[in-house]
């Protein structure tokens, strides 16, 4: 329990809306630990967003206990404790790729020398060195999304919250990314939540895969993989894979019974 | 630019075309009583029916003495070839060869249409910046405090509805009771104008950024300061510019309607007294110089909103 990153119990969140009450989260307790990478699976609407946003302190539970490294998830945001990804790149158009992730280390006071040195270090990690100078709009898509990657991770936050974000790019630029994302995350040593739609990434990807199902959005399963951490693109076709893939898609299809 | 050039064309030879034509009724008694001094036969001979005849009537029934309709001194609606002679008569003979031109004097004449139309700038210019300036931080205000927006947003919005005519001579009547003339209450009237479109278009600029951009400052615990510098601030460029390109123009409208009370320079103070003398020509001349000015004006706004966005990396 000492190296609980992530722990929530018996968490309750209730939008209020216009046409009544909308269970966003209902009951979910799970622990997450120093360096896990966890995945968060299940149909449209079960609540992986709003999770990620309570762990990120952007939502406020209605209900249960939820810390991150032991404080309030508000106490960790103003500790500034992670780096969040969102599902659209988000890079600020008037911005250089450079001047995008220099924003978070303007906010937070960094020396300029120090700026310069982790724009220049987080760029080679996610492969755009030489790439500082240009605007977002003359990168594609998959650059962009490894450029607000690079902007998350700049200023070493120990937590990195990522909502979708390989979700709008091809399935082979999203596998050299998802092979990129488990270097950084072996070389970095972040503790990693990671919110996606495809199966085979959450397995590939992770350490941890939490099956959600929706209305109330729930935890239904919780795998931990027997995989290895170091883990070549054709693990894909061992049968350890492709057997975690199923008790994957049985999770995902005896939540959608149950409606 | 080149397909433009064809209609725009069209377009100004069939206004002047109009325009001749309307100078032979507008101008018509004058033109008839001229004729009748120089000893022309005119009907009706007696000057009182003339007087209640309709301009058409006494048109087609003169057609014979017609021909100064585009020459008069003092036409009531001169002609507009009459109107570039006035222009160029106050600009460039008045300041090559008059005695107060720049030639002679080493200064603008203050009978040239150069230095009535400096000092119009001037006034816009200032009461514009102030206008911008009030007008932005009102809107940083606004954007911010909720009180702000419901105390002082229905004023911003009444204060638009009194006409500033009505308003103008006010203000310089009570400026001038506290010691204040010349170029500061025409740049008060000018900002009173200019805040608003700036006003409007801020808010609207510094609340574009969406959730997400919010959102993903929020995550770095960013202050308001820091959220309004780094993201609301370079957000609302466009909006700014659009804003810019409008309060200008009315800037300049404020400081024409400014000096149209006092007789101390400036282009509305030529039209003024223009009317006063029954100087058609030179009101025309002066409402020329204004349009060019306001042109001037959107103009540059237009480049420096091109240098900028090109600057921020957008477009
Ligand atoms: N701000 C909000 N106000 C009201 N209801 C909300 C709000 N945010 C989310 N919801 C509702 O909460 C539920 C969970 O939404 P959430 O965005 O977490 O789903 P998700 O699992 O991320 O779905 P997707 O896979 O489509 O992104 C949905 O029914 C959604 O309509
Ligand atoms: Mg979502």
């Amino acid at each position: 329990m000492t190296d609980a990153v992530i722990s929530a119990q018996h968490l309750d969140l209730t939008f209020q809306t216009g046409d009544g009450p909308v269970h966003a989260l209902r009951d979910v307790n799970l622990t997450i630990d120093k360096g896990d990478f966890v995945s968060f699976i299940g149909p449209s609407g079960c609540g992986k967003t709003t999770f990620l946003r309570c762990i990120a302190g952007l939502e406020t539970p209605t209900g249960g206990d939820l810390t991150v490294n032991g404080m309030t998830p508000d106490e960790a945001r103003k500790a500034r404790a992670y780096g969040y990804v969102f599902q659209a790149a988000g890079l600020y158009p008037w911005r250089t790729i450079g001047g995008n992730i220099r924003l978070p280390l303007e906010i937070m006071g960094f020396s300029k020398a120090d700026q310069a040195e982790r724009v220049k270090r987080v760029l080679e990690l996610v492969d755009l060195a030489g790439f500082e100078k240009k605007y977002p709009w003359q990168l594609s898509g998959g650059m962009q999304q490894r450029a607000s990657i690079a902007r998350a991770l700049a200023f070493d936050a120990d937590i990195l919250l990522m909502d979708e974000p390989f979700g709008a790019l091809d399935e082979i630029v999203r596998d050299h990314l998802n092979e990129e994302l488990l270097k950084l995350w072996a070389r970095t040593e972040k503790t990693i939540g990671f919110v996606t739609h495809s199966i085979p990434e959450a397995v590939y990807l992770s350490t941890k895969i939490v099956v959600m199902s929706p209305r109330p959005g729930r935890i239904t399963d919780v795998i931990d993989s027997p995989l290895p951490r170091e883990r070549p693109l054709d693990i894909r076709d061992t049968p350890e894979f492709i057997a975690i893939a199923h008790r994957v898609r049985e999770g995902l299809r005896a939540g959608h019974q149950e409606d | 630019m080149k397909g433009t050039l064809g209609p725009v064309l069209t377009v100004i030879l069939a206004i002047l075309a109009i325009w001749y034509v309307a100078c032979v009724p507008m101008n018509v008694r004058e033109v008839l009583s001229a004729a009748e001094r120089d000893g022309a036969v005119v009907t009706p001979t007696d000057p009182v029916e003339r007087r209640d005849a309709g301009a058409v009537g006494l048109v087609l029934n003169n057609t014979a003495h017609l021909g100064a309709s585009w020459s008069l001194d003092r036409a009531k609606l001169p002609a507009p070839h009459q109107i570039a002679v006035e222009l160029w008569n106050t600009t460039v003979v008045e300041e090559m060869t008059g005695r107060r031109g720049i030639v002679n004097s080493g200064s603008l004449s203050n009978r040239g249409l150069v230095y009535h139309a400096g000092i119009t700038l001037w006034a816009t210019v200032l009461g514009f910046v102030i206008g911008t300036g009030l007008g932005i931080l009102l809107a940083v205000g606004i954007v911010h405090s909720r009180t702000m927006e419901m105390s002082v947003m229905p004023w911003a919005i009444v204060s638009q509805t009194i006409p500033i005519v009505a308003l103008a001579p006010m203000i310089i009547v009570v400026l001038y009771s506290v010691g204040l003339q010349g170029m500061l209450p025409k740049a008060v009237i000018s900002a009173y104008l200019s805040f608003f479109p700036v006003v409007v278009g801020m808010v609207k600029g510094l609340r574009s950024p969406d959730q997400s951009q919010l959102d993903l400052m929020h995550t770095y615990n960013a202050s308001k300061s820091a959220v309004l510098v780094k993201l609301r601030l370079p957000a609302s460029v466009p909006y700014l510019f659009a804003s810019l390109k409008i309060g200008i123009a009315a800037s300049l409208v404020g400081a024409i309607v400014g000096e149209l009370p006092v007789q101390q320079g400036g282009l509305g103070a030529r039209m003024l007294a223009g009317s006063y003398y029954g100087q058609t020509s030179q009101i025309w001349a002066a409402l020329i110089a204004a349009a060019a000015l306001a042109a001037l004006l959107v103009w540059s706004i237009g480049a420096l909103e091109r240098r900028t966005l090109r600057r921020m990396g957008v477009v």
